[in-house]
């Protein structure tokens, strides 16, 4: 442990001892979990991949659901794919507005107050609803009076999305430094103003992303589309009146099918899914660096 | 206490002007010329009537007892050490403090005769008179152009020719715009500490207030920048009112006109410590003959 040897020369490497071997143990635990994690994602990614690319073409995107019994080569998914963007869009138009303002409202009007808390609280508790019990609460209140529609797939999407909506946002504008909202303050802005000019614009990246991850999540879901859209095989361009489908609980109904070509078919619209999430999260990072443009 | 420092001003208003017509005297002869009394006040109107103010935060009063007259087109230097309620004094003159849950004020502060603190005061109006500047320099995530252009859009000014006019003319006033007017575009935060700082007065200016507040305005800059700043005060001062808080006692010697010096009373029975504002008057007379003990120890350097 000579901090200096003989030579007079000052002796810098690592010393050796039971220091080391902590950090050489703690590296190979890190090495080993982060292996541990890519495994099973990596086997789902060539799974899907491996089962679904076979069948991936633009017709296999565009044409019509034929019956189960068909064989692989024959139709396609096009109603599926259809029923996710409208019936994704719509959950998406309504909550990400609703949450951001929830989160304004939270972050620069509540403060402390007692609503402010009351409603963190309960958007936190939303977090840990399991989607089926979303899928349930819509069935009961929304689907029994007015039938399966997109628009009763879409609310419980939009209720899946809306706390973490506002959870993401909530935790954006927190990030936004107090000293830009005293800077506007200073200029003789209003509140509203020093919202809408100031902390918004510098959290909006943030908040984009945050929003687009949410979509990207409800995009796949399936439990809240059960009870909510009834899975047909007909495409449905009104997101409004009538059963609609979509693409996860295609994938549901076509895995549980004992027909080779409809399961195979279940496998192309499962990468199709997992490309929608991944041009989504692209999306998300590219509006972040858009946004960002100023932030440094 | 002050009168006779204002008779001095009055005296010297008049040969400062004359020296100011023929520019071909050299300005620190024409300092001298006043025999050393470069500071002493060019005005008598008041501004700001403070009277036995004082603030809480809660239940903490962090400062109390504040009478003071602010004069207009001078730099008044409030100076002190930590806790003694310079930067809470200064938050008030525009209202700032409204901000921070739980901050009240007590006592009377009028700001050209009109209560700032009386019920129907707007504290947006009174910031856009009274603007600040703060101690870390602290741009929008916005390019240079819409950081300056920012408070006069606020106030309605929509058109470009007439923002185009106000950014520059703010900017030069800051001393900035040779610096920047090639990259109007690139963001204000890629301006280094003290051109940010500038960019910041800019700002501030572009909304032509009455009054500028400045906490610490240099205290995160380096020499030089903090040279520019203080020249830059100096020229504002033509235009505006200035009140500055400054840890810097040889800053408050330079730029100020008077000094406020605060202390903190610390009450060791319930271990509160309250801000008071113990001497106010010429930088002068502050540093070279304070009245009180206290005054004289921290300028002389032996406390604080």
């Amino acid at each position: 442990m000579a901090v200096v040897t003989e030579a007079g020369q000052a002796d810098l490497r690592e010393p050796a001892g039971w220091r080391r071997t902590k950090n050489r143990i703690a590296t190979v635990f890190m090495v080993i979990s982060f292996v541990v994690v890519i495994i099973p994602l990596g086997f789902v990614l060539y799974t899907v991949i491996a089962k679904g690319a076979s069948a991936i073409s633009w017709s296999f995107l565009t044409s019509p659901i034929p019956v189960n019994v068909a064989p692989a080569n024959v139709g396609g998914i096009g109603p599926a794919v259809l029923g996710t963007i409208e019936i994704t869009a719509l959950a998406t138009v309504i909550a990400v507005p609703l949450g951001v303002l929830g989160a304004i409202y939270l972050n620069e009007y509540g403060g402390n107050n007692l609503l402010a808390r009351f409603i963190g609280f309960m958007a936190d508790v939303m977090t840990g609803v399991p989607s089926i019990v979303m899928g349930l609460f819509i069935f009961s209140i929304f689907v029994l009076h007015f039938g399966f529609s997109g628009l009763a797939g879409a609310l419980a999407l939009g209720c899946l999305m809306l706390p973490v909506v506002i959870r993401s946002t909530d935790e954006m504008l927190k990030l936004v430094p107090n000293s830009l909202r005293e800077g506007s303050y200073a200029l003789g802005a209003s509140k509203a103003r020093v919202t809408l000019t100031v902390v918004l614009p510098a959290a909006i990246g943030g908040i984009v992303s945050g929003a687009l991850l949410a979509v990207a999540r409800a995009a796949g879901e399936t439990a809240p589309l059960l009870f909510t859209i009834l899975t047909v095989t007909t495409a449905n361009t009104n997101v409004f009146s009538g059963p609609n489908t979509s693409l996860p609980s295609q994938i549901f109904a076509n895995a549980t099918s004992p027909y080779t070509g409809a399961q195979a078919r279940g496998w192309g619209a499962a990468l199709t899914l997992i490309a929608i999430a991944f041009i989504l999260m692209i999306a998300a990072r590219f509006v972040t660096a858009r946004f960002a443009r100023y932030q440094r | 206490m002050e009168q006779p420092e204002q008779n001095v001003a009055a005296q010297t208003g008049m040969p400062k002007q004359d020296v100011a017509a023929r520019t071909e005297m050299p300005k620190p002869a024409a300092l001298q010329d006043v025999g050393g009394r470069e500071f002493a006040a060019p005005s008598d109107q008041v501004i700001f009537d403070v009277r036995d103010v004082a603030v809480w935060y809660s239940s903490f009063k962090a400062v109390t007892g504040v009478t003071m007259n602010i004069h207009e087109n001078e730099i008044t230097a409030f100076i002190g050490s930590s806790g003694s309620g310079k930067s809470t004094m200064l938050r008030s003159f525009n209202r700032m403090n409204d901000l921070i849950p739980g901050a009240r004020l007590e006592g009377e502060m009028a700001y050209r005769g009109e209560q700032l603190y009386a019920k129907d005061v707007s504290p947006i109006a009174v910031r856009r008179r009274i603007g600040m500047v703060f101690q870390k320099p602290n741009p929008f995530p916005k390019s240079i152009y819409d950081n300056v252009a920012y408070g006069p859009r606020i106030n309605g000014e929509r058109k470009k020719g007439k923002l185009d006019e106000i950014v520059e003319s703010s900017l030069r006033k800051a001393a900035l715009w040779d610096e920047v007017k090639n990259r109007l575009n690139t963001s204000g935060l890629s301006l280094s500490g003290g051109q940010a700082q500038r960019l910041c007065i800019a700002r501030t200016i572009a909304v032509e207030p009455d009054v500028v507040l400045m906490d610490e305005p240099a205290s995160a800059l380096d020499p030089i920048a903090t040279g520019a700043i203080e020249d830059l005060m100096k020229e504002l001062k033509q235009q505006y009112t200035i009140i500055v808080v400054t840890h810097n006692m040889q800053q408050a010697t330079r730029v100020s006109d008077r000094t406020a010096f605060f202390y903190v009373l610390t009450d060791t029975k319930s271990d509160t410590r309250t801000g008071v504002l113990v001497e106010y008057g010429p930088t002068e007379q502050i540093f070279q003959d304070p009245a009180d003990e206290r005054t004289k120890a921290y300028v002389t350097g032996r406390m604080g």
